[in-house]
C-alpha cells in the first residue's frame, strides 16, 4: 500500500459527529470524577477539623458551666452540683481520648448536650428555635443587597466615566464603618429620636410567635431597621466588584462585535456583559449564604435580635459550652454547605472551571 | 554548569527597564512599591500616616489623661475646655480618642504583619512546591478559610481573663491569614512556569534566591493588597471585640469608648459627642486603606482605570463609550482600542 492510494474513508453521520460545539456539550455529561473526589475529601477534612476544634475550645478555657451555675444560683448542693457535672460530660475521671470518641459518637446521632442557660433543654432545640429569625432575616437582606449591589454594579461599570463612578466611594465607605456603630446610629436616629422604629427585639412584648397579620406586621416592623442597617453595609462590597468585573468584560472583543453588530445596547449590557461578569458574584454569593448564619453575630447584639448570633455570645459568656459549641458547629456546618453550593455553582455556570480542575 | 559560567541575574531585564542600568537599592524598592504611587494611595497612606503620628505622640497631644475623673462636668457637650465634651465621668472625650488610637493601630499593625507573614510562606511555598506538600498547605489555608473568624475570636478571646494587645492582635493575625494566602498560592502557581523563572531554575539559583528575589518582586502588589486588607479587618475585628466587651476596658481603643458611650445609653440621650467621633475615626481609617487598596487595585489591573478615563476622554469629544454608531463615524478618525 502506498501513500498515493487513496485511505478507505470510514463512514460517518454527519449528524453522529457533529461540530465542535456537540463536543462541549457531550463534555459537559461527563463526571469529573476525580475532581468530585478531591472536593469530598476536603470537605470531610474540614469537617474534621472544626468538629476537633470545637472538642477542645472549652477544655482550654478557665472554669467551666457548672461553677458559673452555682454562682448564680446558690441553693444546689454539692452532689448536685457533681450529678450536673456528669450530666454535661465535664466528669475528668476519663482520659481525653474516651471524651474525644464519646464527643464525635454523640454528634453522629444528633445528640448536642443540654445547655444550661435554658433550663437544661436540649442544645438542638434552643439552636433550632432562634435559627428561622437569623435566617429569615439575614438572608433576606442579603439576598436584596445583592441584587441591587449587582444591578447596581453592572450599571455603573456600563456607563463609565459618568457621574454614577461617584457611587463606587460612597457605598465603599458605608462598608468600612463598623457595622455595630451603624446600627447603634440608625437606633438613635430611627428610633430614639424620630420613634418610626421600634429599638430591638424581633417582635412586641407580650406576643406569642403565631401566623396572624398582626404578628407579622410586628416582625416586619421591627426587622426594617436591622435588615435595612445590613443591606447599606454590605452593598459597597457587591457593587465594587460587580464594576470591576464589567469594566475587564466590556474591553472584551466580542462585547464590540455584538456592538458593531448593531445590537441594542440594552441586550449587550445583560446578555453579553453583565452575564459574565456575573461569574465571580455568583459564587461570592454562595460563600456569603454561609456567613448568614454566623456572620450577624454583631448584629443580633446591637438589635438585641433572638438570632443565632446572640445565643453565642449569651453562651460563651456564661460558659454554657454545650450551647456554644452547638452554635460554633452550626455556624461552621452552614459555611461548609455554602461552600458546596459555590463550587457546584460554579461547575455549572463556568465549564472552564471542570476542565482544569478535573 | 559551573558557578563561573553563571551570567548574573539582572533585575532590570525583568521589570523592562533600561537594560544595563545600575539597579540600586534605593530604585529596586522604589520599583518594588510603584504601586503606592497614583493619587488614591497617596491620599489614603497620608491619612493612615496621621492617624499613626497621633498614636504615636498620644501623651503630648492628649489635652487630659484618658480616664482622669471630673464630677463636676459630666455629661459637659463639646465647650473650649473640652473640645469633643466629656463622659459620664467627666472623662475628655477628646483625649480618649487620642489615646485610643494607639490600641488601634499597634493592633491593626501587629496583626496584619503577623497574618502577612504567614499567608507569605504558607501561600509562596505552597505554590511553589508541587504534590502532596503543596496540597496540604492548601488544604490548611482553605480550613482556615472555612472555619468561621469573629465566632471562634469571641471564644478564643474569652478564654483570657484580661489579655494583652499582643495576644489580642496574635489572635486576629491566625485566624486572619488564609485569604492572602490563597491568592498569593495561586499567582505564585502562574509565576512558576513563566520563562524567567524557568531560566533561574535552569542556572541553578538556588530556592531561596529563586523565592526570594525572582519571585517576591513580581508578588509585592499582591502582599501590599492582603496586608491592607488584613489591617482592615483588624481593626474593623478589634473595635467590634471591643464594643461587644469580650475584650476587657481597661486597654484602650475606640470601640472601648463605644462601649461605655452604649453602656450609659448615650445613643438613647442624643450625647452625640461622645459616640460620634470614635466612629467617624474607625470610618476614616477604613476609607484610607480602601483608598490604598483602589490603587494597588488599578496598579495590577490597570484596566479599572483607563476605563473611565478612556469614556471620559471620548465624553470631551462628544462621543458615547457605549454608542458603537459613533465608532465608526470617520470624523473621529481615532477608534479607541485597548
Amino acid at each position: 500500500m502506498t501513500a498515493v492510494q487513496p485511505q478507505p474513508q470510514p463512514v460517518q453521520d454527519a449528524l453522529e459527529v457533529g461540530t465542535t460545539a456537540t463536543t462541549v456539550v457531550r463534555g459537559r455529561s461527563r463526571i469529573p470524577w476525580r475532581f468530585l473526589a478531591g472536593r469530598a475529601a476536603f470537605y470531610l477534612f474540614t469537617l474534621w477539623a472544626a468538629i476537633t476544634i470545637n472538642f477542645f475550645l472549652p477544655r482550654m478555657m478557665k472554669g467551666d458551666a457548672v461553677d458559673q451555675y452555682l454562682s448564680r444560683n446558690r441553693n444546689v448542693s454539692p452532689e448536685a452540683a457533681d450529678a450536673l457535672r456528669t450530666l454535661l460530660g465535664l466528669d475528668t475521671d476519663r482520659s481525653l481520648l474516651q471524651q474525644y470518641l464519646d464527643y464525635v459518637g454523640l454528634l453522629l446521632r444528633g445528640d448536642l448536650g443540654v445547655s444550661l442557660l435554658h433550663g437544661l433543654r436540649p442544645v438542638t432545640e434552643v439552636i433550632g428555635q432562634a435559627l428561622p429569625w437569623t435566617v429569615g432575616l439575614v438572608g433576606f437582606a442579603t439576598v436584596i443587597s445583592f441584587t441591587i449591589g449587582t444591578i447596581g454594579g453592572a450599571v455603573v461599570g456600563w456607563r463609565r466615566g459618568s457621574r454614577l463612578d461617584g457611587l463606587i466611594p460612597v457605598t465603599t465607605f458605608l462598608g468600612t464603618i463598623p457595622y455595630f456603630w451603624l446600627g447603634l446610629l440608625a437606633i438613635a436616629v430611627f428610633s430614639v429620636n424620630l420613634g418610626w422604629f421600634p429599638i430591638g427585639k424581633a417582635y412586641g412584648v407580650g406576643m406569642r410567635p403565631e401566623w396572624s397579620a398582626e404578628f407579622v406586621g410586628q416582625v416586619v416592623h421591627h426587622g426594617t431597621l436591622p435588615a435595612a442597617t445590613i443591606v447599606i453595609a454590605s452593598l459597597g462590597g457587591w457593587m465594587l466588584g460587580m464594576r470591576n468585573m464589567m469594566l475587564t468584560v466590556l474591553d472584551e472583543d466580542y462585547v464590540m462585535v455584538a456592538q458593531a453588530k448593531g445590537m441594542p445596547n440594552r441586550r449587550v449590557l445583560w446578555r453579553y456583559a453583565a452575564r459574565n461578569a456575573v461569574l465571580p458574584q455568583i459564587q461570592s454569593f454562595a460563600l456569603s449564604i454561609g456567613f448568614i448564619v454566623g456572620g450577624t453575630i454583631v448584629m443580633e447584639m446591637v438589635f438585641s435580635y433572638p438570632g443565632v448570633g446572640k445565643l453565642l455570645l449569651d453562651a460563651t459568656n456564661a460558659k454554657d459550652y454545650a450551647l456554644m459549641q452547638g452554635v460554633f458547629l452550626v455556624i461552621t456546618l452552614s459555611v461548609l454547605v455554602a461552600n458546596v453550593l459555590a463550587d457546584v455553582a460554579y461547575a455549572f455556570l463556568d465549564p472552564r472551571t471542570r476542565q482544569t480542575e478535573a | 554548569m559551573t558557578t563561573d559560567l553563571r551570567p548574573a541575574p539582572a533585575p532590570e531585564l525583568r521589570t523592562g527597564r533600561a537594560p544595563r542600568a545600575r539597579a540600586t537599592t534605593s530604585r529596586r524598592l522604589g520599583s518594588a512599591f510603584a504601586m503606592f504611587r497614583n493619587r488614591k494611595s497617596i491620599t489614603g497612606l497620608a491619612i493612615l500616616g496621621f492617624f499613626v503620628l497621633v498614636a504615636i505622640l498620644a501623651d503630648v497631644l492628649a489635652p487630659y489623661p484618658p480616664t482622669q475623673v471630673d464630677n463636676t462636668a459630666r455629661f459637659q457637650p463639646p465647650s473650649a475646655e473640652h473640645w469633643l465634651g466629656t463622659t459620664h465621668l467627666g472623662e475628655d472625650v477628646l483625649s480618649q480618642v487620642i489615646h485610643g488610637t494607639r490600641g488601634v493601630v499597634v493592633v491593626g499593625f501587629l496583626a496584619a504583619i503577623m497574618a502577612t507573614a504567614i499567608a507569605v510562606v504558607v501561600g509562596v511555598v505552597a505554590g511553589y512546591l508541587r504534590g502532596w506538600r503543596s496540597e496540604s498547605l492548601s488544604a490548611l489555608t482553605n480550613v482556615f478559610l472555612v472555619i468561621p473568624g469573629l465566632p471562634l475570636i469571641i471564644i478564643v478571646a474569652s478564654m483570657f481573663e484580661n489579655p494583652p494587645l499582643v495576644v489580642i492582635a496574635a489572635v486576629l493575625g491566625l485566624t486572619g491569614w488564609a485569604w492572602g494566602a490563597r491568592v498569593l498560592r495561586a499567582q505564585t502557581m502562574s509565576l512558576r512556569n513563566r520563562d524567567f523563572i524557568q531560566a533561574a531554575r535552569a542556572n541553578g539559583e538556588p530556592l531561596r534566591r529563586i523565592i526570594g528575589n525572582e519571585m517576591l518582586p513580581n508578588l509585592m502588589a499582591l502582599i501590599a493588597a492582603s496586608f491592607v486588607g488584613t489591617v482592615t479587618a483588624a481593626i474593623l475585628g478589634l473595635t467590634t471585640l471591643s464594643y461587644i466587651g469580650v475584650i476587657p476596658v481597661n486597654t484602650y481603643n475606640w470601640g472601648t469608648i463605644l462601649n461605655w458611650a452604649g453602656a450609659q445609653g448615650a445613643f438613647r440621650q442624643n450625647q452625640w459627642w461622645w459616640f460620634l467621633p470614635p466612629g467617624l475615626c474607625i470610618a476614616a481609617i477604613g476609607v484610607a486603606l480602601s483608598l490604598i487598596n483602589f490603587g494597588i487595585d488599578e496598579y495590577v489591573n490597570p484596566r479599572l482605570r483607563s476605563a473611565g478615563e478612556r469614556a471620559r476622554a471620548m465624553k470631551r469629544r462628544g462621543l458615547d463609550v457605549n454608542d458603537p454608531v459613533t465608532a465608526v463615524r470617520p470624523a473621529t478618525q481615532t477608534q479607541e482600542t485597548a
